[in-house]
């Protein structure tokens, strides 16, 4: 287990190689420089700011030396809040965004999740459409459309939970996470119950039955570890989408979170700033996706023996 | 490598009986086959819509504005007085296609590549996975206006670009699946009777693994609907007066306290697809698989 | 062990999440009583070096926490007495002598002296800085060499500091907008010692601006900065005019999503939005006691026509595409009356100057003008792009448009929205055939947006070229000695472009924002100029106690 582990972390350093590279060249090709605006600059006035942030230098070496810096820790200065370091923007910025994405993943894993394995215990019945029907909505209501509909009706009308805010007014975390975590509730829900389907028609689980264990015995015993791998599978990448994905309900309710700073960086050609949200957001990809695979693995007690033999 | 792959599934569906039974008992799944019949309904309407549709969908009517549903439009009209039903009728026809050939797209190259680095696993595994990692970690959003200003605002483009985002997590969940398959007694009995590759993957382990797969696709159209609202916002999608439902939900949105009908009934459209498409994907799924139907 | 696990994250989520939710005073309630204004801001602002960030929002914050020479007064927008106390203005104009009040400090005790602007407008006009808002003392005499490095000595520039209290400007030549400059956060003075403990003059990206560095001279002072979160300001007690101060702080809010904005006000989050989304402002339009406010705004919204390629370089089609515009129905209709038509690119009344109007909507001419450009009820029309970044209220301005174009001319035209900054290249480099723009002024003369459309201008962008132009705006109005005078020349220039039609007029600019009643002290103005040392909060006692 620890050499498959110790294995892929190896493996990520030439997968986050090549998005530095491929990032750093992509972004200087998109039409438009970090310093257009409206009112368009002198030519002077373009260079002088080019040379203030080493841009005037030839591209390649451009490259080398942010591979150095990164080397160092450093991710350099952010081009659209002068003052600031993309380091600096990315400390700022993410603990909310995963504080913000635990707890949407946590709303999504317990309304998906029960939802699912309720479901697949009778399919075809009332028991199966009426909860994956609920956790559907989820899926129907992207979250520009949730998050506004949600504050319209707990924030305004019935005035339950503020409209805005992370951590500045009690209670004013819970739609966030709640538009979040709907959309992925909805997948989880779905594959749940199509892993807990195949789980349960698995011969193993017919003799636990055969043998009259309970239901619940059966679920938790034997079904649900087999049942959710897919969900496990889906949990990775489902985290890093979070990050990326979190831009929208950030910019509804106000949030100080990292993914408002990763597109708005797109949007800025903020070099720096985009070069450094992905390098981060790529090496917790890595990581998400490693651990999906170890959970996935772990739940499955054949590929389990296979890691143990190593 | 990938079309054969591609190629094999074909005729796997010609060739067993496998997909004879599924048919016989996708029938007798009543929400299945209402899935099924409102989905061809759909289509027919989009299909027919310059034909069928009330109005131009062009036309404005500035002074009346946004008006509530009445008899002359059913439906009530945006904010420029057109007519919402014509709307949805011509968004639907954008929509769906953008829906089922991107999915296409997606499933095609996604269920090829993870099975492939599901069955061989090893080091060809290892790459072709790092190679999804990497894709997942691009800024998808530079991507995107790259391709709007290297190649121009297209259809196909729009196809492209969002099967290829799509097709990642597609892949992890197929590899996962076809890697637990793989340790199973009757894929390693299969193997020492010495059976091909292909065969196994296309006889054995696509079949298997089709549950999620058939679920992850279901799930991925509406998906795909609303992520060409966002594309469309980059520059990529469509352009006006044309429009689509991802679009026509994202203006609804923003005044849904004001004129709520233009966000209930594009929401609707979209909706009843995403639910006929799941009682379809979950029939499809009973029905394809063969221990539970013995029950 | 891992059900356990997973109940104890729900316990802690669950906890965190409903921690006493609910109740709890609103902030306008709790900020009328302390005296707190809260400030839809808009975005989250670039920095706070004046001479290094641009854009609306830093503008809001600079203008609180620093203080020009002379301040643009909310009522009138005429100059008052800033940093400098009175000043002195020579017979032909060119030479400003600023007396600085001798209370005026700096927020750490220190007196302000005139030596601070000499070495301000130096770090302002420093080739290396990359100053983007540099030109706004090119009246100055040999500014613009300075700043473009024809000239590397400073005392050559007509700034100097006659004694610790006297400042001496002198112009190139009689510029009448000049002391409204001084208002403007690009000419604001920065503290020299503190900018040096951290880094060169000339350095951008400095610290020196933080909460715990930061030093100004302005009504307010920097209490805390959290990043895409909230800016809280208070009032400042080294202010030379404190006494006058009457908030005790100001918290900014970056509300980059309008309705999201609208809703904060709804619930008594906010005393003040940035903005208000279309579709809403009919309801506070009705509503009794509207805190719905609109006033004119200097500013115009216009597409810009390409006269170097076809069919747009043919005069009569770009007259045929501007008159079959049908500017009120779009105004009454889609913009629900909020702004108002535009026929000319200078805002009406703008300092009691009011600009040509030489066309109007005339399907019958448009349809006429196209027939004879060639294309008789648009046949053998070429087609056309319309180009706009994407926004709803461009797109349904576009959306209509189209229509219009459509229904008079019987043409068609596409549109194609754009990300901003493929946007911009597109406008800079002239790769669109109609494409929509606006302009705000950053001061009040006609001379801000007709400077716009001089030959090769950054700002013209429509291959608009003319000699006798050019002369009107750059040599014959600043020689004009009055101002009668000037504005006529201004008034020929305005209407020798708008023979030309390398725009369309659209409409101008109105401001528009929600106020809470208990605000009081800001009066809406032409430059959306807060100045938050007339603001302060007055709770009508009947409606706070309805509120409960």
């Amino acid at each position: 287990m620890w050499r498959f582990i110790s294995l892929r972390l190896l493996q990520a350093i030439p997968v986050i190689l090549v998005v530095i590279t491929v990032t750093f060249f992509l972004v200087r090709i998109a039409p438009g420089g970090p310093f257009d605006s409206e009112k368009p600059v002198t030519r002077e006035v373009k260079a002088a700011l080019e040379a203030q942030y080493k841009l005037d230098l030839p591209l390649f070496q451009q490259y080398t030396s942010y591979l150095g810096d990164l080397a160092h820790g450093n991710l350099g200065p952010s081009f659209k809040y002068p003052g600031r370091s993309v380091n600096e923007l990315i400390a700022a910025g993410f603990p909310v965004t995963a504080e913000l994405g635990l707890y949407a993943l946590l709303v999504a894993l317990c309304i998906g999740g029960l939802a699912g394995v309720i479901a697949a215990l009778k399919p075809n019945t009332a028991q199966d459409y009426i909860p994956m029907s609920l956790a559907m909505i989820g899926i129907c209501m992207p979250s520009f459309l949730l998050g506004p509909l949600l504050v319209l009706v707990f924030g305004i009308y019935l005035d339950w939970l503020p409209v805005s805010g992370w951590g500045d007014i009690p209670g004013d975390k819970i739609l966030p996470s709640i538009t979040l975590g709907a959309g992925y509730a909805a997948y989880i829900a779905r594959l749940g119950r199509a892993g807990m389907l195949e789980v349960l028609s698995q011969d193993y689980i017919r003799t636990a039955r055969a043998k009259g264990l309970p239901q619940w015995q059966v679920v938790l015993k034997h079904s649900l570890r087999g049942g959710l791998i897919p969900v496990v599978a889906f949990l990775g990448p489902a985290f890093a989408g979070l990050i990326a994905g979190s831009f929208v309900v950030e910019t509804i309710f106000q949030i100080p979170g990292l993914g408002r700073f990763y597109v708005q960086a797109a949007f800025n050609r903020d070099y720096t700033m985009i070069l450094g949200t992905t390098v981060f957001l790529s090496v917790l990809i890595v990581l998400f996706n490693l651990l999906s695979d170890v959970l996935a693995a772990w739940m499955n007690p054949r590929l389990r023996a296979q890691f143990g033999s190593h | 490598m990938t079309t054969q792959t591609i190629n094999d599934i074909d005729q796997a569906e010609q060739g067993t009986s496998l997909w004879k039974d599924a048919w016989r008992r996708l029938r007798k799944n009543h929400l299945a086959v209402f899935g099924l019949i409102l989905l061809v309904l759909f289509i027919v309407i989009a299909l027919l819509t310059p034909w069928i549709a009330p109005y131009s969908y062009q036309a404005q009517d500035l002074e009346l504005g946004a008006s509530p549903p009445s008899a002359a439009h059913w439906l009530g009209t945006d904010i420029f007085g057109r007519d919402l039903l014509t709307q949805i009728m011509y968004g639907g026809r954008i929509s769906l296609a953008v829906g089922f050939v991107a999915t296409a797209v997606a499933l095609l190259i996604g269920v090829t590549w993870g099975a492939i680095a599901g069955y061989v696993g090893g080091r060809a595994d290892a790459v072709m996975m790092r190679l999804v990692d990497i894709l997942y970690a691009l800024p998808f959003m530079i991507f995107i206006v790259l391709l709007t200003v290297v190649f121009g605002r297209n259809m196909l483009l729009l196809f492209l670009a969002i099967g290829a985002v799509e097709w990642l997590t597609m892949a992890r969940i197929m590899r996962g699946q076809v890697q637990s398959l793989r340790q199973q007694e009757f894929v390693e009995a299969a193997i020492s009777l010495g059976l091909s590759p292909t065969t196994l993957i296309r006889r054995h382990l696509v079949p298997n693994a089709l549950g999620p797969i058939i679920v992850y696709t279901t799930l991925t159209i509406p998906n795909v609907m609303l992520l060409e609202a966002f594309l469309s916002f980059l520059g990529l999608g469509i352009q006006p007066p044309q429009t689509s439902w991802g679009l026509l939900i994202s203006y609804g949105a923003e005044s849904m306290e004001e004129f709520p009908w233009l966000l209930i009934f594009p929401g609707l459209a979209l909706t009843l697809t995403l639910f006929s498409l799941n009682f379809l994907g979950d029939g499809l799924r009973d029905a394809l698989d063969v221990r539970g139907a013995k029950d | 062990m891992q059900p356990k696990i997973f109940r104890s994250l729900l316990l802690f989520a669950a906890v965190t999440l409903l921690a006493s939710c609910g109740g709890g005073e609103s902030n306008v309630s709790s900020g009328d009583r302390e005296g707190i204004l809260h400030y839809g801001n808009g975005s989250e602002p670039q920095g706070l070096d004046p001479h290094v960030v641009t854009g609306v929002p830093e503008n809001h914050i600079l203008r609180a926490l620093f203080e020009g020479l002379a301040v643009k007064n909310p009522y009138t927008l005429e100059p008052e007495p800033g940093v400098a106390q009175s000043w002195d203005i020579s017979d032909d104009g060119r030479v400003i002598t600023f007396h600085i009040n001798p209370e005026a400090r700096w927020s750490n005790g220190d007196p302000m002296s005139a030596e601070d602007y000499v070495w301000s407008w130096q770090r302002l006009l420093s080739p290396v800085l990359g100053s983007e808002y540099s030109y706004m003392l090119y009246p100055v005499k040999n500014a613009q060499a300075f700043n473009k490095g024809e000239i590397t000595d400073f005392s050559e520039v007509g700034v100097k500091a006659l004694d610790k209290l006297t400042l001496q400007v002198t112009l190139d030549e009689r510029t009448p907008y000049f002391l409204q400059l001084m208002d403007h956060y690009s000419t604001f003075a920065v503290h020299r010692a503190t900018l040096e403990k951290f880094g060169k003059a000339t350095d951008r990206y400095t610290p020196w601006t933080r909460v715990e560095n930061i030093v100004n001279n302005g009504a307010f002072n920097l209490k805390t900065w959290q990043l895409n979160r909230r800016i809280e300001l208070e009032k400042s007690d080294t202010y030379w005019d404190r006494d006058k101060v009457r908030l005790n702080g100001i918290v900014y809010y970056p509300t980059e999503n309008i309705v999201s904005e609208e809703r904060m006000f709804r619930v008594g989050q906010l005393h003040y939005t940035q903005s208000v989304p279309l579709g809403k402002i009919p309801v506070y339009q009705e509503m009794p006691d509207s805190p719905y406010v609109q006033a004119p705004y200097l500013g115009t919204y216009y597409y810009l026509l390409n006269t170097t390629t076809p069919p747009t370089d043919n005069l009569k089609v770009r007259q045929a595409l501007s008159m079959a515009v049908d500017r009120d129905k779009l105004n009454r209709t889609v913009l629900k009356g909020t702004n108002l038509s535009a026929y000319s690119i200078t805002p009406p009344d703008t300092l009691g100057y009011y600009p040509p109007k030489l066309f109007s909507f005339d399907p019958e001419q448009a349809r006429q003008l196209l027939a004879e450009a060639g294309y008789p009820d648009g046949e053998g029309w070429p087609g056309l792009e319309l180009t706009y970044n994407t926004s709803e209220d461009h797109r349904k301005i576009a959306v209509a448009l189209q229509q219009m174009w459509k229904d008079v001319l019987n043409i068609e035209v596409t549109l194609t929205n754009q990300e901003w900054k493929v946007y911009l290249d597109s406008i800079t480099q002239m790769n669109f055939e109609i494409a929509r723009r606006g302009w705000i002024g950053d001061y009040v003369d006609p001379n801000n947006f007709l400077d716009l459309f001089l030959t090769g201008g950054g700002n013209n962008n429509t291959g608009f070229a003319s000699p006798e132009y050019d002369d009107l705006v750059l040599r014959k109005a600043p020689q004009a000695t009055t101002k009668e005078e000037r504005f006529r020349i201004f008034y020929e220039a305005e209407t020798l472009l708008m023979e030309q039609m390398p725009i369309i007029p659209i409409y101008t600019y109105t401001s528009k924002h929600l106020i809470q009643p208990s605000v009081k002290g800001l009066p809406s103005n032409l430059m959306d100029s807060v100045n938050m040392k007339y603001v302060w909060l007055e709770a009508d006692e009947q409606a706070s106690e309805a509120e409960d």
